[in-house]
């Protein structure tokens, strides 16, 4: 970059990658730390260390998306918040698809439930299970998208996807016949 | 639960995508705003003195590192002190961000 227009323009685009992507960050947090006060920090940490490294990123990207690149620094941050606090992904979140359900009869109190199962299951796989189906579910992304995030190759992504749902499956099983 | 459950739906029903709070969004454009506004007003100024006085050549030279790093650790650090800083405005403003990018590059040069 060698001038004003052309940081311009590349602050525009900047805006564009935020506007779009606030929401997919934001939940990728969420899911990844657990509470929204902690989500909202990263949140900002990422977008701050993504404008750092916004030129270079557009620059290599060739034309693909950036999501899986803003969404790796979110993976690499919350790793070193996790590292720098020696603290483990909360297992209780504060879901918001639980918790802004409606409720009132049994079967929707069931259903709330087995969200509750399948968050607690989530938690509880290793992380990089955890992380692939946070980014195929919470946030849309498919294989390629995920495999550019997670630094792996496709094949290696989908078998990480495939065995993260096994593994879910079995230990929702488990709390099925208990 | 049920035996028959449909894992795949019940991952969608229950990482649902989340909305950040107002507050963040608040309190983060204007940050970021900050950060591209003040960055591109300082390349502007490097480059206008380079043109004018040969000893502030360093500067726009300094300006093409910082700017082909979308501006390095001068952001984060940018944004850290413009956090603190949010009233100061005009000379005084870019003469403080002209010091503190001087600062910067000695760091970064000494390496």
């Amino acid at each position: 970059m060698t001038g004003v227009a052309d940081k311009r323009r590349l602050d525009g685009d900047f805006t564009e990658l935020y506007r779009t992507h606030l929401r997919d960050v934001y939940s990728y947090a969420y899911y990844r730390i657990g509470n929204h006060h902690d989500a909202e920090d990263l949140t900002e940490q990422t977008f701050l260390q993504a404008y750092r490294h916004f030129e270079r990123a557009q620059r290599e990207s060739d034309g693909r998306p950036l999501r899986p690149w803003l969404i790796r620094i979110a993976h690499n941050l919350a790793a070193n918040y996790y590292r720098d606090r020696s603290r483990r992904p909360q297992t209780q979140l504060e879901d918001a698809a639980v918790l802004s359900a409606p409720h009132g009869t049994e079967d929707l109190v069931e259903g709330r439930q087995e969200l509750k199962d399948v968050l607690e299951g989530v938690s509880n796989l290793p992380d990089d299970r955890r992380e692939a189906l946070i980014m195929r579910f919470a946030l849309d992304m498919d294989n390629r998208e995920i495999a550019r995030a997670l630094g792996r190759t496709e094949g290696a992504t989908k078998v990480l996807i495939h065995r993260a749902i096994k593994q879910l499956e079995q230990g929702l099983a488990q709390v099925s016949d208990e | 639960m049920s035996e028959t459950f449909d894992i795949e739906a019940l991952l969608r029903s229950a990482l649902v995508p989340v909305e950040p709070s107002e507050g963040l969004s608040d309190r983060l454009e204007p940050r970021l705003s900050e950060l591209t506004g003040l960055a591109a007003e300082e390349l502007a100024d490097w480059e206008l003195s380079a043109m004018r006085d040969p000893r502030n050549w360093a500067r726009p030279a300094a300006a093409v590192v910082v700017g082909g790093t979308a501006a390095g650790a001068l952001v984060l650090v940018r944004a850290r002190q413009q956090h603190k800083k949010r009233h100061l405005t005009g000379p005084r403003a870019l003469q403080r961000g002209l010091l503190e990018v001087a600062e910067d590059l000695k760091k970064r040069l000494g390496r």
